[in-house]
């Protein structure tokens, strides 16, 4: 793991960008690979895929609960069925779908909830998936699978077109900078990355929050000498229990950072692990609190729930000050 | 098979959908009972499929929408071998595969059902890939009258007919009674038949225990080429039961010890009558 430095961290597209790039090209060699969509091509940036390859593509109409049935039907033939739609609907509309269709009947879709989070911003509630990890945790036989960045997203969307079992990835549509440029990076589903090592503060993070927490580790060694562990813990189910008992060294306080409801998400999925296995570290969640968010872009939400770099450091830096 | 043989089939369907929901002492009786003749004439004339073929890309699918009448479903699977009719001792007992609903962990069931509302997706999503692959395979799909009003049955039924899904078959197990009373009462979807003909489909009406009708019906697949076909099977919930016939707490209702001998002298004449 190559300790990351500013001139690392590269600006690059959004992970949605990355999806629909890295869908062309596995769907240009296999033919069995296809995208379902509920009037969602241009927002989920497929309409060059549907371009190139018409006859794999499929179009719903504005039916969230159809668009996941057929897409069950569509993967018991043994198609590779990406089912493409945001995620706020994706998983609440057709949250029964998910469950009977999808996971209960074992028919291995690849749903693909785009604009997750709060990336519609100012768009309000109706379109942010806040939910889904608490909904979808609950589920049995799911993968759900945040990529952080753009090496994350390309690599989950290959190993879900490899995978035989029914799998939830969910990402944004904002520019993502890459948190290493570690050659030897490795992704796997159910095993955390660990992007950053240090002995004073470990920092969870998923998804889109990973990059604020990297800025965030980084502030606190500059300014006050804290080194902090940072992990890409993308795969919120099947959780890397191996990785988390050994991040949280005794006494080691622990700050996860979510872009989800601060219920039933990542926070309380490593409490939970944590805490019936005997760690006793102190332990903050940090996420969006139970009430419809306030309106702003998604980086004005972030900011105004701490979900940035000086929140995610001032947190961090409470917890490390109680602790000594 | 010849009508009568059909006939004596059902007899016999019927005679073991009791056993075995007497044995488990749950089930969902009336249901069974209006829609076995249709599961009949299915698998016993209709679709491509059974036990050797059933790995098979080419097989005829059916998708039991109404998954709650799965019994008719088990029975008719033993009786086509798809697993040993004694497995059915166990249905709805601790441990057992052999559910209220139908999954896919016993042979023979295509997909988990029981929520309804969720049949149909489910078929035009797997006759689409039959249309995109080119393949000659059919899907047939039953739903209770009951279940209509779940609105995900009408996203299907509009993106069947977008699709213009022809090997496609919808069947309504038309018994006119839900739990809580007439489907009309509860909520009217009539006229059906209109209402899926401004959706796209081709309908056809048939008595769904008139076996002839029904394979008359049947080898008319497609009603029309390039239109998914609906057939609304007129039936009588509990049939061929006097007791339960048309009567609402048979939905499912359990026979005691007398009304099941009651039910076996019945389809004993029934029976009779065929020889």
């Amino acid at each position: 793991m190559a300790e990351i430095t500013q001139n690392e961290l590269v600006t690059y597209k959004a992970n949605l960008d990355v999806f629909s790039g890295t869908l062309q090209e596995l769907a240009s060699t296999d033919k069995t690979i296809l995208v379902v969509t509920s009037d969602s091509r241009g927002s989920g940036k497929l309409v060059p895929f549907g371009q190139k390859f018409p006859a794999q593509m499929v179009e719903i109409g504005i039916a969230e609960q159809n668009l996941v049935g057929v897409a069950a039907g569509l993967a018991s033939t043994g198609k590779k069925v990406f089912a493409v739609s945001p995620a706020c609907f994706l998983t609440a509309r057709s949250f029964e779908q998910i469950k009977t269709d999808v996971a209960y009947s074992d028919n291995p879709v690849k749903l693909i909830g785009i604009s997750a989070g709060v990336s519609y911003g100012a768009l309000g509630s109706t379109h942010h998936s806040l939910h889904d990890f608490a909904a979808l945790r609950a589920v049995h036989n799911l993968i759900i699978v945040v990529p952080a960045d753009n090496f994350e997203t390309e690599q989950a969307i290959r190993l879900a077109a490899q995978t035989e079992h029914p799998i939830y990835i969910r990402f944004g549509k904002k520019a993502m900078p890459l948190l290493t440029e570690d050659p030897n990076r490795r992704f796997e589903f159910g095993k955390g990355s660990v992007v950053r090592e240090g002995n004073d503060l470990v920092i969870i993070g998923t998804g889109e929050t990973v990059y604020p927490a990297v800025q965030a580790a980084r502030r606190l060694e500059t300014l006050y000498g804290i080194r902090s562990t940072v992990v890409s813990m993308h795969t919120i189910k099947p959780l890397d229990y191996e990785l988390l008992a050994k991040v949280a060294s005794p006494g080691v306080p622990i700050v996860t950072v979510e872009e989800h409801s601060v219920y039933g998400g990542l926070g309380e999925a490593c409490a939970s692990f944590l805490m019936q296995n005997n760690f006793h570290n102190p332990f903050k969640i940090m996420g969006i609190p139970d009430e419809y968010t306030v309106t702003g872009s998604q980086i004005e939400i972030f900011n105004h729930y701490g979900l940035s770099e000086e929140g995610i450091a001032e947190t961090g830096l409470n917890l490390v000050r109680k602790t000594a | 098979m010849t009508e009568q043989e059909l006939a004596r089939k059902s007899v016999d369907y019927r005679r073991k959908i009791l056993k075995y929901i007497v044995e488990a002492k749950a089930g969902h009786t009336g249901g069974s009972l209006s829609c076995v003749d249709i599961l009949n004439v299915l698998y016993n004339h209709v679709l491509n499929v059974g036990p050797d073929n059933f790995k098979s890309p080419l097989r005829d699918r059916y998708i039991q929408s109404k998954g709650h009448t799965v019994e008719a479903l088990y029975v008719v699977l033993a009786d086509k071998g798809f697993f040993p009719e004694s497995d059915l001792m166990t249905l709805c007992k601790y441990g057992s595969h052999y559910i209220g609903h139908p999954t896919r962990k016993v042979n023979g069931i295509e997909q988990n059902t029981g929520s309804l509302g969720h049949g149909l997706s489910l078929s035009v999503g797997t006759a689409l890939a039959a249309k995109l692959d080119g393949l000659s395979y059919r899907v047939f799909t039953m739903l209770g009258d009951g279940e209509l009003p779940e609105g995900s049955n009408w996203e299907g039924a509009l993106l069947a007919s977008h699709y213009k899904l022809d090997n496609l078959c919808a069947i309504i197990d038309n018994n006119g009674l839900q739990i809580s009373g007439a489907t009309t009462d509860v909520c009217n979807t009539d006229p059906i038949d209109r209402k899926f003909e401004a959706f796209g489909w081709e309908v056809r009406h048939v008595d769904g225990h008139d076996f002839g009708a029904l394979k008359e019906t049947f080898a008319a697949l497609p009603f029309t080429v390039g239109k998914p076909s609906l057939v609304i099977a007129h039936t009588v919930k509990g049939r061929g039961i006097s007791y339960m016939e048309n009567q609402l707490k048979w939905h499912h209702g359990v026979p005691n010890p007398d009304q099941y001998t009651h039910a076996l002298a019945e389809l004993a004449e029934a029976e009779a009558v065929l020889r």
